[in-house]
């Protein structure tokens, strides 16, 4: 890494980057801090709007320390938070078992085929999410085209409702919303694995199958993590897919209930504080992934 | 007579059919990787079909979403007198404002990125490496807890932005921004330093380096970032609804989100599907004009991956 202080003015770089990162210092860290306030201020009596707290003297426990004894086995959002982590895991197992075989298909392409793979790949993630949801309602409905198609071919006679409180439409859902998310940074993971290395494995005797194990796997294992990491993280937050897919509180997730205390219930210290957990149960994914992020970073900028 | 026992006769085809062609598929599993390309074909297929199907009900006859009652035309768009897209006001004013949004979003963001790519990208130190980090973090933020922070924000802490087209402006701007950094940082790293230093050594002041060399080398990324913010702010649901003033901000997510629970009209496909049509044309014309600013730069074969390395920002 060479200095090239030479070409330009001293303190031209900080000068530029200054307005970007006053606009995240504003709008990105205060924000947070707001919610902080808000989780541990109180709540004025007669107009029952949030007092914040700013200073971490005066903070007040009681919203916070309600909120995470909701969490415990038989509280308010225990049953809340198994489900959501429940729909998510399995709505991510989903999109791995599904996706990892699609991303490394196209990803061993060569030929033509592999560019029109790949708009078709795209395709979706320039769809808006809600059109996409929409799409989904309108085929799953009873009259719609599966229902109308189960009947038919007698396969189920009788269809279910999928749309009023069905778990698994939900958690079909979620993975038909996040795959495209999934899959793109997976591809562009097993995309960087350097061919000549599973060429070497099948010299020296692997076969097909061996080589993926003991080489592609393994060298894809930070692609999948990442991958996960960010389908993950707003699965968790998510509440407009289970609203729009069930809107029954048996297929509620964390989202829900954060949606609900503030656009409902005149309790926005402890909507706060949900948010305030959510944030913190995430932080750990979140570290993690930044982590691996910056370590990249690093290793491109010292090239 | 004579013809019909010619015809008829058992001919040796020399090519093979379909059938044939998939029975021989099933009989042999192995050699090409047959159940890789059937879960791939299945996959596209099964992602792409339901957002078609929605499209062809924004012009079905009826008032039904799941009942295709015939073609009938601009119908949804703008020949319903009522409830088309053109004569709703309701829907009319959410694609205006879903536009508006992306637009503003588009012309504040991408500027204020690429400056903040730039200097993070060499300007050292601990300051430094703390933005960088900061610049991360929207990346990887779910968005209902940007949503909560900053509706709690606007109400308690800049009390002078009450809930509106501003607060989503500078809400959507906020989560694009590191979008753009990402995006821009990428272009930067791949060019180098090597035309800004040969531009120095021959006499240009780091003014003229940065307008003659450094801008329309990072033009392509600047495009991209463009279609980008726009197609991620007018995809944008979570944050608009949480900074939303009310019917007056509500943008076209927001109005399918509230449609799908009520009793939809083909309109609301109508107009998901004007959006559809926008981002494809956005797309189809900056695939275009990034494979003519970059002409001659990339290797042959690669066609594509520019997209999918911008597209999978987050994966820097």
């Amino acid at each position: 890494m060479r200095e090239h202080s030479g070409i330009y003015p001293r303190g031209l770089w900080p000068a530029f980057a200054l307005p970007g990162v006053v606009w995240l210092i504003l709008l990105f860290l205060v924000p947070f801090y707001a919610v902080i306030g808000v989780a541990f201020g109180g709540v004025d009596p007669i107009f029952m709007i949030p007092m914040p707290a700013w200073n971490p003297l005066e903070w007040n426990f009681d919203s916070m320390i309600q909120t995470l004894r909701g969490f415990l086995p038989g509280g308010d959002y225990w049953a809340v938070f198994i489900r959501t982590t429940v729909y998510v895991g399995l709505a991510l197992s989903i999109c791995l078992l599904v996706g990892y075989p699609v991303a490394y298909y196209i990803s061993r392409h060569t030929r033509r085929t592999k560019s029109v793979l790949l708009a078709l790949l795209v395709l979706p993630f320039w769809v808006s999410y809600l059109m996409r949801m929409l799409a989904w309602v309108n085929l799953f409905a009873p009259s719609g085209y599966v229902n109308e198609f189960l009947a038919w071919s007698h396969i189920m006679p009788d269809p279910p409702d999928w749309l009023n409180g069905n778990p698994i439409s939900v958690i079909l859902a979620l993975v038909y919303g996040y795959i495209p998310y999934l899959i793109l940074p997976l591809l562009a993971a097993l995309d960087r694995i350097d061919k000549s290395l599973l060429e070497a494995a099948r010299d020296l005797g692997a076969n097909p199958f061996s080589a993926f194990l003991h080489v592609t796997l393994p060298l894809s294992m930070t692609g999948i993590l990442g991958a996960s990491v960010i389908i993950a993280l707003p699965m968790f937050g998510d509440y407009y897919t289970p609203n729009i897919i069930s809107g029954s509180p048996t297929t509620s997730m964390l989202g829900n209930q954060i949606d609900l205390y503030f656009h409902g219930g005149p309790q926005p210290s402890i909507g706060a504080s949900l948010t305030m957990i959510l944030a913190l149960f995430l932080a750990v994914l979140m570290t993690y992934y930044m982590y691996s992020v910056a370590k990249a970073t690093r290793e491109v900028r010292d090239e | 007579m004579s013809e019909a026992a010619l015809t008829t006769r058992p001919v040796r085809r020399p090519q093979r059919t379909f059938a044939r062609r998939a029975t021989d598929w099933i009989a042999n599993p192995w050699g090409k990787p047959r159940f890789l390309v059937l879960l791939t074909w299945v996959y596209v297929i099964s992602s792409i079909a339901p957002v078609v199907i929605a499209i062809q009900f924004s012009f079905n006859d009826g008032r039904s979403l799941t009942a295709w009652q015939g073609f009938a035309g601009a119908r949804w768009y703008w020949g319903d007198p009522v409830n088309s897209v053109w004569h709703d006001p309701a829907l009319q004013h959410a694609l205006f404002q879903s536009l508006k949004l992306a637009g503003l979003d588009m012309l504040i963001a991408t500027p204020l990125g690429v400056m903040l790519a730039l200097g993070l990208a060499r300007w050292r130190g601990r300051a430094a490496s703390a933005s960088n980090f900061l610049m991360l973090f929207p990346l990887v933020t779910p968005e209902i807890v940007m949503g909560v922070s900053l509706s709690l924000a606007f109400l308690n802490v800049f009390t002078f932005i009450e809930p509106s087209t501003t607060a989503q402006v500078l809400g959507h701007v906020t989560f694009s921004l590191s979008y753009v950094v990402v995006i821009v940082r990428g272009r930067l790293f791949s060019i180098g330093r090597q035309y800004e230093e040969a531009a120095a050594d021959l006499g240009a002041t780091p003014w003229e380096t940065l307008r003659l060399v450094l801008l329309p080398l990072l033009m392509p990324a600047i495009f991209s970032s463009l279609m980008i913010v726009f197609a991620i702010s007018i995809d944008d649901f979570v944050i608009s609804q949480w900074l939303s003033c009310g019917a007056d901000c509500d943008t076209i997510p927001i109005r399918i989100y509230s449609a799908t629970r009520a009793a939809p009209l083909p309109s609301i496909n109508a107009l998901a599907s004007i959006m559809v049509y926008f981002t494809l044309v956005a797309i189809g014309i900056s695939y275009l004009v990034y494979r003519f600013m970059t002409r001659g730069e990339r290797p042959a074969g690669g066609a594509g991956k520019s997209m999918v390395g911008s597209m999978g920002a987050f994966d820097v």
